[in-house]
């Protein structure tokens, strides 16, 4: 009696907590379908409207800033694919000279991220030239101690007996990898390509540095100026707006839910 | 002889060519600029014709006795201190909730992960409607039950703890999804003996549950602390550090002198301190974790 009464209290404050969880998104959705006038009056039978997202679509460039972040996106990932790719294989496969002390220093980046050395990083952009640039957004996080930890691990558990036959048929090294490692590993790049994809749509810091104008600024950065300044305090634009810059994302993981939360449990850190 | 010592050489020189471009990427912009950043910091900021000059510590010296300096550290620190227990126990929670045979667990584990995927900006910009001073959503309760409304962003009493709220939001979702995992691998058996030993569930949470997910709860909360001293989007979004540097971190604080003040050289202190900070971090992490288990 006592265990089923505790049972329906937690189940009661499971919800409770759900509701909270979900209430963001939700109000977000209900302004952002809605006429300004109902972003603050809860009303069943207001109209419904999409008038909101046009307004947020004309008043910034979106269109643009979704074009950044699909380039700046796409350009991280298949670099952080080939680059640390390469690193891992070495890493994996060979006791190369240095290779021990190599790997940890490698690690160092997963504590020292390169939003911490937002300031020495802007020099060093300034130097290249590359402020300013969608290069210049992502070149930081090109070389992912992250990505090369996990592809090294996987690569480790491919039976060497596989690297050696392809070997024996006179591939070379870059041949086996593409040959032998990208299909086997296959899964991981999934995972390690959602995370990245992820990230990056989300970043915000570093590309606010960087970036100061419309044709470089992705989409967080974007909402951000759109929000401040355009915009005064028209609670249904804004939603629409912060919905819109997530929708492809968002949309995307409501169809793929398993994979997503896999890749993040895989994947361990972002 | 040179036969056989060939291949070798070759794995030597093949494995630093295939990392090179990682090597470069990664000295230019975590190695060089770490280290550069501390040699900055005992040097003075160049204005126009006159250079950087050496100082020693004076840079560390202007730190201690700057108010707003000390006043984000004790943010910092409060931050850590509150949002990394609070999501990791909200996390547990979850995760034990979405396991069991609850109703519409689906949408449970829905509503608890989604904040995850959703950028913090955007995030922040729908939080600001919750806080609004007169029509915000959490002053519309406020009144319906017969309390007077709060400015919650923009009294320092309740600015801090509003940026809290949105963090433990964002991030418990996330954590929950380890514990869900570590939960997996907790063998049945266990909980059957305890079903026939007739065990409180208070009791089979405390002596099977929380000492097998224990090294779950460590990894999650070495990843809860590292974020809790990046936060910035959120200060950044929402409150700019005010009111009177009431939600001023760390990072915010660094971002504000290098880029707003441009003082590159007391950046680079402050910087120092962050860097400080993540190595005790890694510190702990080195003692505390055994990598193996989520690493294998």
């Amino acid at each position: 009696m006592l265990n089923r009464l505790g049972e329906f209290a937690s189940t009661v404050i499971a919800w409770l907590f759900g509701l909270i969880w979900a209430l963001p998104l939700l109000y977000a959705i209900w302004a952002a379908v809605h006429p300004s006038a109902f972003a603050t009056r809860f009303d069943l039978l207001a109209p419904l409207t999409l008038q909101n997202f046009g307004r947020a679509w004309a008043a910034a460039p979106f269109a643009r800033y979704f074009l950044n972040t699909a380039l700046l996106v796409l350009g991280v990932m298949a670099a952080q694919f080939v680059i640390c790719t390469l690193a891992a294989f070495g890493l994996a496969r060979w006791k190369f000279f240095g290779s021990g002390v190599l790997f940890a220093l490698i690690l160092v980046q997963l504590m020292v991220t390169p939003d911490v050395l937002i300031m020495e990083n802007y020099r060093t952009l300034q130097k290249l030239g590359l402020i300013d640039t969608l290069t210049g957004v992502g070149l930081p996080y090109v070389a992912s101690a992250f990505g090369i930890f996990l592809l090294r691990q996987s690569f480790k558990s491919i039976p060497k007996e596989l690297d050696d036959a392809a070997r024996m048929e006179g591939a070379s090294t870059l041949q086996t990898i593409r040959r032998v490692y990208l299909p086997l590993a296959r899964p991981v790049y999934v995972a390690y390509g959602l995370v990245s994809v992820s990230y990056h749509w989300n970043n915000f810091l570093w590309p606010l540095i960087v970036t100061n104008s419309v044709e470089t600024r992705p989409l967080t950065v974007g909402l951000q100026v759109f929000a401040s300044v355009d915009q005064g305090i028209d609670w249904s634009v804004i939603c629409a707006a912060a919905l819109m810059t997530s929708a492809p994302l968002m949309i995307a993981f409501l169809l793929f839910q398993r994979a997503f939360i896999q890749s993040f449990l895989r994947a361990g850190i972002r | 002889m040179p036969e056989r010592r060939r291949p070798q050489l070759n794995v030597h020189v093949q494995g630093w060519l295939l990392a090179l471009p990682a090597v470069v990427l990664l000295a230019a912009f975590t190695h060089v600029p770490a280290v550069a950043t501390v040699i900055d910091s005992f040097f003075s900021t160049p204005h126009g014709r006159r250079p950087a000059a050496f100082v020693g510590l004076d840079q560390y010296r202007t730190m201690m006795a700057d108010p707003i300096f000390r006043l984000a550290l004790k943010n910092n620190l409060l931050y850590a201190l509150i949002t990394v227990p609070v999501s990791i126990g909200l996390a547990l929670a979850m995760a034990l909730w979405v396991k069991g045979s609850i109703q519409g667990r689906t949408a449970l584990r829905l509503a608890f992960f989604t904040p995850t995927i959703l950028p913090m900006v955007a995030a922040a910009n729908i939080w600001l409607f919750f806080y609004t001073p007169d029509y915000g959503l959490l002053n519309q309760v406020l009144r319906a039950l017969g309390f007077s409304s709060v400015n919650w962003l923009g009294s320092p009493a309740t600015a801090l703890p509003a940026l809290m709220a949105l963090t433990i939001w964002k991030e418990a979702g996330f954590f929950m999804v380890f514990f869900l995992a570590a939960l997996q691998q907790v063998s049945p058996v266990l909980y059957e003996a305890a079903r026939m030993e007739n065990a409180s569930g208070w009791l089979v949470f405390r002596r099977i549950t929380w000492p097998l997910v224990m090294p779950t709860t460590l990894f999650v909360a070495i990843n809860a602390l590292i974020n809790a001293f990046r936060v910035v989007d959120q200060v950044i979004a929402m409150t700019g550090g005010g009111p009177n540097n009431a939600t001023t971190l760390l990072l915010y604080y660094v971002f504000q002198v290098a880029f707003n003040f441009w003082d590159s050289a007391y950046a680079a202190a402050l910087s120092t301190v962050l860097l400080l900070v993540l190595a005790i971090v890694a510190f702990l992490q080195f003692f505390l974790l055994d990598r193996k288990i989520h690493y294998r």
